[in-house]
């Protein structure tokens, strides 16, 4: 009886530590965005202030909608991925572009490459709130009708596709 | 007592108090004292989700600032708090609220308190009661 107490004290701890270090990381919030609709927009093109491009040029087939901006780091770590992904035409890219200078943006794509369809300059961060946005890179699986199907929050790899974006992708097109 | 270093102490309380007043917007936000005091009430029960572990009305990151341009624009335009709260939460989740509704996710911390106060207190009770029960000497010699 004496020993019981800190074994039972010693086994829920490990119990909670077991359950904290697998559970992910704890700083990723789950969207409670996943099965309702894309919030509409309609903003600026970045590669041209005067073209006005919207969401609803997303709709009609499976699509992704891709946060990036010029200062965010982790944004140049996925961009490889994204040009080949784009260049793979497996499914169409839309960017939002958050809280950038538009300059720097277009620099950005002028560099590195351009895998968006389009992308929306959402200067002020409105969209981006719109969509529960906290930190970029984010990336949206969003279905023929505009149902967000899954959101990714960190860089996206060949593993993360494999394993988390297309077994859903195949889901919808069947 | 130096007349001259309790005015330089005087001095340094003033500076150190001024600091804890400034708020990170360098002006206020509204006029008037009431939607002023309701505003900065608001903006400390959401979190800053880029930096979790501040609200919105301790942080700079842009999207704190973005946050909180959001809750000024809401209470302007006669929104009420907890059309405010809601307005985030659909975005943000329950994770963005300081005070998230009791729901069965957040069940367990809103009762952990209670649950560590139950254990405390049987602990206490069988130990006050264990003390009681021992035949030990009550002169205290």
């Amino acid at each position: 009886m004496r020993f019981l107490a800190p074994l039972a004290i010693f086994a829920l701890l490990g119990i909670v530590f077991v359950i904290g270090l697998r559970g992910g990381d704890p700083g990723e919030i789950p969207s409670p965005l996943l099965s309702k609709p894309l919030p509409e927009f309609t903003l600026a093109r970045v590669l041209d202030s005067t073209e006005q491009v919207s969401s609803q040029t997303m709709l009609g087939a499976p699509s992704l909608l891709n946060v990036w901006g010029s200062w965010c780091v982790n944004c140049a770590v996925e961009h490889d991925f994204l040009m080949r992904l784009a260049e793979s035409g497996r499914i169409r890219i839309f960017g939002l572009n958050w809280n950038d200078e538009r300059a720097n943006a277009q620099q950005w794509l002028a560099d590195r490459g351009d895998p968006y369809q389009f992308s929306a300059h959402d200067g002020e961060g409105r969209v981006a709130i719109d969509l529960g946005v906290y930190g970029a890179p984010e990336t949206f699986l969003v279905d023929a009708d505009g149902t967000i199907v899954h959101k990714h929050i960190g860089p996206l790899t060949d593993a993360i596709w494999r394993d988390d974006f297309l077994p859903r992708l195949e889901a919808l097109s069947q | 007592m130096n007349w001259r270093m309790t005015r330089l102490g005087c001095l340094f309380l003033c500076a150190m108090l001024s600091c804890v007043a400034q708020a990170i917007d360098s002006e206020r936000a509204f006029e008037d004292d009431a939607m002023q005091s309701r505003y900065q009430k608001i903006i400390a029960e959401v979190r800053c989700l880029t930096c979790q572990n501040q609200s919105i009305k301790d942080s700079n990151a842009p999207l704190a600032q973005d946050l909180r341009k959001v809750v000024r624009e809401q209470m302007a335009a006669g929104r009420s708090d907890a059309e405010i709260y809601a307005f985030l939460q659909a975005r943000y989740g329950d994770f963005a609220l300081y005070r998230p509704p009791f729901t069965a996710r957040t069940a367990l911390l809103w009762l952990s308190p209670l649950i560590l106060l139950a254990i405390g207190g049987f602990a206490v009770f069988r130990v006050v009661h264990r003390r009681a029960a021992l035949d030990i000497d009550t002169d205290g010699d």
